[in-house]
């Protein structure tokens, strides 16, 4: 036996194999779309994508979150933006600028900086069992009303101060 | 169970092209888009630190992707109203147009 046969990947690891696949190839749909439309649906498949590796990590809090805030609102709003923009959308142009050659070498060099650091960094390969779940939420609850309350207080004001101003930017005056 | 490294490799997926997608499309709502797909890549990462780390008790890791996710919501609101009211002015969302600052 020169060649001992490596382990059977279990259910979770396909699953996750599959999972990382498509949002990864949806995100480069993203960036990779000629038609901007098509973009923005591939980025909708991208945050289900990383709603559902939430949901592998045990975080469905935020899978449910990233759902609705991204995926419902986030979405709607990129479209609405998209349609209300469109005519210039479609011409002969190109949707790359000059750059684009040297960008795109910048990034894979970058990625590829990213997987040797990762890969050279004895990872956990395994997690503790997490909290039970009915607690989590409540847990959650209470970390952003006792630790995280400045935090909390700051990101109300910032969402009500970003949202009247987007208001009035895009008002028709 | 997956390796944490799976993980952080679709972040670092994500975050690269989402950094290609920002620095290299000419239409100022794609790189908005790719900005998302950057700001998601972090999510990520802080997920899977804070699911394979030490302290999972006081759930650091997912209160801070909470927050990024509400921060993105305002960013995305902010960003396309300013590229409503350019359009408006312009006629354009193509950034390398936008040029009235140049000499």
């Amino acid at each position: 036996m020169p060649f001992p046969l490596p382990p059977l990947p279990t259910i979770g690891q396909l699953v996750f194999t599959g999972i990382a696949l498509f949002t990864c190839a949806s995100a480069l749909g993203v960036v990779l779309a000629r038609n901007l439309f098509h973009g923005a649906l591939a980025l909708v498949a991208t945050l289900f994508g990383v709603a559902a590796l939430y949901v592998m990590l045990e975080a469905e809090f935020l899978a449910v979150s990233q759902v609705l805030i991204y995926v419902g609102a986030i979405s709607t709003l990129i479209a609405f933006a998209i349609m209300l923009t469109r005519s210039m959308m479609y011409g002969k142009t190109s949707p790359l600028n000059r750059q684009a050659g040297k960008t795109g070498l910048f990034a894979v060099l970058i990625f590829l900086a990213l997987f040797g650091f990762v890969q050279s960094i004895p990872w956990p390969a395994s997690a503790a069992p997490v909290l039970a779940n009915e607690s989590m939420i409540a847990a959650l609850g209470e970390q952003f009303v006792t630790n995280y309350v400045i935090a909390f207080e700051v990101l109300g004001l910032l969402l009500l101060v970003a949202l009247v101003g987007a208001v009035m930017l895009a008002r028709d005056n | 169970m997956v390796p944490l490294t799976g993980y952080l490799l679709v972040g670092a997926f994500l975050f690269s092209a989402g950094l290609y997608g920002a620095l290299a499309r000419r239409n100022a709502i794609a790189i908005l888009m790719s900005i998302e797909l950057m700001l998601n890549a972090a999510n990520i990462n802080l997920v899977a630190f804070w699911r394979y780390g030490e302290a999972q008790a006081d759930l650091a890791g997912q209160v801070f992707a909470v927050l990024i996710i509400a921060l993105a919501a305002a960013e995305a609101a902010v960003g396309l109203a300013l590229i409503i009211a350019v359009y408006r002015e312009r006629k354009t969302v193509n950034v390398d147009e936008l040029d009235l600052l140049a000499g």
